[in-house]
C-alpha cells in the first residue's frame, strides 16, 4: 500500500494500463510534456513516447473523432477531455459515434475508449471550469458513465475502463485531485470490485444517501455529523453512473425505507430524478417517505464567489435528511 | 464576392502547368484524361499513372460504372415501389467513385458516407448489403473488417476524422496502407472536415480526403458554401490538393493513385476534389426541380461520365457487341439479385431490439429486454396477426 493523490493514482493506473497493452494510447491537450493541466499525465509521455502519449492540436471533435478511428484499427484509445465544459464540441462524435458505432455494426466494430473529464466545481475557477454534464451521457445508450471518489478506486476503475471493450466515460472529482489515500497498486483487477458496481461506503439503518464523486466525501462527513443527532445514515457511492446498479440501492432503501440523492448537477433531468422515480418503482412499498434531493440550483454554473451557495454541503445534506425523516426542515411547513 | 467560378464555370479544360509532382496549386484546373466528348487527351505527367491500364481493364471500368448506375435505378425504383424507406441516388457521381474506388488496394479502408455506394461496390459490398439499412433492416449492411470499408455515415463529415484516425493507427504500425475518407462539398462546410485537415496535417498521417464536388448540399449550391475552389482549401492546412474532372474515370484513377503513393511513402495527407455532378435530388424524399435549374442539369448531362467513356470505348473499337452485351448482362444480373435480395429480406426479430447496444452485459439493458419479451409472450396464444 502506499498513499497516493488522487492525481497521482490516475497516473498510476494510466502507467500500468500503458504497461500492459501496447494498444493503450493516451490523447489529448496539453497532456504530453506538461502532463495535463492537472499533471495526471505527468511524466508518461517521456517514458511512453509521444506515439503513446499523444499531444493533440486544440480540437475536442477531432480527439474524440480520431479517436474513433484508432479504435476501428483496433487501438484502446483513453482521451483527455481538459475540463467539463470543453467537452460540448465532442458532443456529437460521442453520442452519434463512439456510442453508437458497436450497435450500428451489429457488434464487429468494438469502441473501446475511455473518455476522461475532470468534473465538478469548487474550485474557484472561471466559467466552463466546473460544470457537472454527466446526466447527458447517462442517456445515451452505448455509453458506460462511471465516477471516481477515492484513490484506491480511481487507480482500479480507469484501468477497468480501458480494459473494458465498451466506451467509457470517466468523470474525475477535480476538486479531490489532492486528497490523498491508500493504494494498493498491486490490486488484481480481477479481484477488484466491478467498474458497474455500487458500494456502501458508511452502513445505517434509518436514511439511505445515494451520491458519487465529489460528494461521496461530503456525504459522509454528513453521515458523521448526522451520527452525533442518533440518525443512522447509510452513504452508497454509486461509482456507475449508466448503468446504476439499483439492486445495491434498492436493499438499502428496504431496509430504511428513506432515499436522500445527493449530486453537483443541475436538478431537472439529472441523475437524482432518474434514482427517485426506479426506487419508487421498484420498492414503492417500503419508502416511508418521498425520495428527496439535493443538488445544485437548475442556474449555469455561477461565478466562483457563489458557488457554495450552488454546491450541496454538509447542511443543505442533512437538512435533505431531515425532510426524508419528516423532522423540522428548511421547508417545514410549505405543502407539496 | 460571389464567383462563378466555383459553380458551373469552374469545370475547365485541363491545365498542362499542373503536375502530379507538384499538385498543390490547381487553381481553376482540372485534371483531365478524357474529354467530354469522349476524347483521350494526353498529359505528360497524369498519363504515367495510367499508362498500365489495359484495353480490358479499360472495358472493366465501364462496366463496374454501368452496374453501379443499374444498381443506384434498381435501389430508386425499389424505393418508388415501397420497398425502401430512403435512397440517395449517385446518379452522374460514377466516375468520381470507380475510378478512385478501384485505385484503392485490399488492405486501405475505406470511410464512406452515405452516396459511395460505388465505392463500397468496389470493394466488394454485395449489393443487397447496400440498401439493408435503406429498407430499415439494419443499421449497416455489412461487415466493415470483411471489405475493409466502415458502415457508411450519415452525419456530415464526421467520418473524415475516423479516417484520420484510422490512419494514425496505420501510422502506428508502420504499415504502407492508407485511410480514405469520402465526403461531398457540403460536408466542408463542417467543422469534422476541418478539424480532421488539421489533425492529418499535423500528424502527417496517411489519409487520403475525396471530396466529391456534385455542387449540391441538398439545396445549397456549392457557391454558398465556398467562396473559392473547394481543392484550394486544403492548402491553408498545408495538404496538397488537386482538382480532378470526377466524371472521367482515367483522370479520377491517376490522381488517387499518386495520393496514395505518397501516402504509403510517408508523404502525408492529399485532399482530392473530384468535380462531378449529382443528377438526381439528394434522396428519393427530395425534388431538386425546386431548387436548380433545368439547364444546370442539360449541361451537366452532355458531361455524362460513362457516356464519355463509352466513346472513347467506342473510338478505340473497344466497344464491340460481344462487351455491350455482357455489360449488359452483368448489370442486368446484378439488379434482379438486388430487386430478389429486397423482397425477400427477413425482417429482424423484435428482441433484436436489444443486440449489440454493449459488448458485455447491461443491466439497464437486460431489465427492459426481459420486461419487453414478457410483455410479447402475453400475446402467445393470441390468433391476432402480427403476435409472436
Amino acid at each position: 500500500m502506499s498513499k497516493l493523490t488522487f492525481a497521482r493514482a490516475i497516473n498510476a493506473g494510466l502507467r500500468k494500463a500503458l504497461e500492459n497493452d501496447p494498444k493503450v494510447v493516451l490523447m489529448g491537450e496539453d497532456i504530453g510534456s506538461l502532463g495535463g493541466v492537472f499533471r495526471v499525465t505527468d511524466g508518461l509521455q517521456k517514458d511512453f513516447g509521444k506515439h503513446r502519449v499523444v499531444d493533440t492540436p486544440l480540437a475536442e471533435s477531432a480527439i474524440i473523432g480520431t479517436a474513433v478511428g484508432l479504435a476501428y484499427r483496433g487501438y484502446r484509445p483513453v482521451c483527455e477531455i481538459q475540463f467539463d465544459g470543453f467537452i460540448y464540441p465532442a458532443f456529437d462524435q460521442i453520442v452519434s459515434q463512439v456510442a453508437k458505432m458497436h450497435y450500428r455494426t451489429q457488434g464487429r466494430v468494438k469502441m473501446p475508449i475511455t473518455i476522461r473529464v475532470p468534473f465538478g466545481g469548487g474550485i474557484g475557477s472561471p466559467e466552463h471550469h466546473s460544470e457537472s454534464p454527466e446526466a447527458y451521457f447517462t442517456h445515451t445508450s452505448g455509453l458506460r458513465v462511471i465516477s471516481v471518489s477515492n484513490p484506491q478506486d480511481a487507480y482500479t476503475m480507469i484501468q477497468q475502463a480501458i480494459a473494458s471493450d465498451d466506451p467509457v466515460l470517466y468523470f474525475e472529482p477535480k476538486r479531490r485531485y489532492h486528497d490523498k489515500g491508500e493504494v494498493d497498486e498491486t490490486a488484481d483487477l480481477l479481484t477488484a470490485l466491478p467498474m458497474e458496481k455500487a458500494r456502501v461506503v458508511t452502513t445505517g439503518s434509518d436514511v439511505t444517501l445515494v451520491t458519487y464523486g465529489p460528494l461521496v466525501k461530503t456525504a459522509g462527513d454528513a453521515a458523521m455529523a448526522a451520527a452525533d443527532e442518533g440518525i443512522s445514515v447509510e452513504v452508497i457511492d454509486l461509482r456507475s453512473l449508466a448503468p446504476i446498479d439499483f439492486p445495491v440501492v434498492e436493499a438499502s432503501v428496504r431496509k430504511t425505507g428513506r432515499l436522500v440523492i445527493t449530486h453537483e448537477a443541475a436538478q431537472s433531468g439529472g441523475l437524482g430524478a432518474e434514482i427517485a422515480a426506479s426506487i419508487t418503482e421498484r420498492c414503492f412499498n417500503y419508502l416511508e417517505s418521498a425520495p428527496v434531493r439535493i443538488t445544485g440550483f437548475d442556474i449555469p454554473y455561477p461565478y466562483s464567489k457563489l458557488e457554495m451557495h450552488h454546491l450541496p454541503d454538509l447542511d443543505r445534506i442533512l437538512d435533505g435528511v431531515d425532510r426524508a425523516l419528516g423532522r423540522g426542515n428548511s421547508l417545514s411547513g410549505l405543502e407539496g | 464576392m460571389l464567383t462563378d467560378e466555383v459553380g458551373q464555370d469552374a469545370y475547365k479544360a485541363p491545365n498542362p502547368g499542373i503536375s502530379a509532382e507538384n499538385p498543390r496549386r490547381t487553381g481553376g484546373n482540372l485534371v483531365q484524361l478524357i474529354s467530354p466528348e469522349g476524347e483521350r487527351i494526353s498529359h505528360p505527367e497524369f498519363d504515367l499513372w495510367v499508362s498500365d491500364v489495359t484495353d480490358e481493364q479499360l472495358c472493366s471500368l465501364y462496366e463496374d460504372m454501368t452496374v453501379i448506375r443499374r444498381i443506384d435505378a434498381e435501389a430508386t425504383a425499389l424505393q418508388r415501389q415501397g420497398e425502401l424507406a430512403l435512397w440517395p441516388p449517385l446518379l452522374g457521381q460514377e466516375a468520381s467513385q470507380i475510378g478512385s474506388g478501384r485505385a484503392l488496394r485490399d488492405d486501405d479502408f475505406v470511410f464512406p458516407s452515405y452516396r459511395d455506394n460505388g465505392v463500397a461496390y468496389c470493394r466488394g459490398v454485395e449489393a443487397t448489403d447496400l440498401v439493408r439499412a435503406w429498407r430499415g433492416n439494419a443499421s449497416s449492411g455489412w461487415d466493415p473488417y470483411r471489405h475493409n470499408i466502415a458502415t457508411q455515415q450519415i452525419i456530415i463529415g464526421s467520418q473524415s476524422l475516423h479516417a484520420t484516425g484510422y490512419a494514425m493507427g496505420i501510422q502506428h504500425d508502420g504499415a504502407d496502407s492508407v485511410a480514405v475518407a469520402y465526403f461531398g462539398d457540403g460536408a466542408t462546410s463542417e467543422g469534422d472536415v476541418n478539424e480532421a485537415m488539421v489533425f492529418a496535417a499535423s500528424f502527417q498521417v496517411p489519409v487520403v480526403f475525396i471530396c466529391q464536388n456534385n455542387h449540391w448540399a441538398i439545396s445549397e449550391p456549392v457557391r454558398i458554401q465556398s467562396h473559392i475552389q473547394i481543392a484550394d482549401r486544403a492548402s491553408g492546412f498545408g495538404i496538397p490538393s488537386m482538382r480532378v474532372d470526377g466524371n472521367d474515370v482515367l483522370a479520377v484513377l491517376a490522381v488517387t493513385r499518386i495520393a496514395l503513393d505518397r501516402a504509403r511513402k510517408g508523404g502525408g495527407p492529399t485532399f482530392i476534389e473530384a468535380v462531378t455532378y449529382r443528377m438526381g435530388p439528394h434522396t428519393t424524399a427530395d425534388d431538386p426541380t425546386r431548387y436548380r435549374d433545368a439547364n444546370e442539369l442539360e449541361d451537366w448531362a452532355a458531361k455524362d461520365p460513362i457516356a464519355r467513356l463509352q466513346t472513347l470505348l467506342r473510338n478505340k473499337g473497344l466497344l464491340t457487341e460481344e462487351v455491350e452485351a455482357k455489360t449488359q448482362a452483368k448489370a442486368d444480373e446484378v439488379a434482379r439479385e438486388l430487386r430478389a435480395g429486397v423482397i425477400n429480406m427477413p425482417d429482424p426479430a423484435p428482441l433484436d431490439l436489444f443486440n449489440h447496444v454493449y459488448s458485455t452485459p447491461n443491466s439497464w439493458i437486460e431489465r427492459q429486454k426481459d420486461h419487453y419479451s414478457r410483455y410479447l409472450e402475453s400475446f402467445s396464444g393470441s390468433t391476432q396477426e402480427g403476435a409472436l
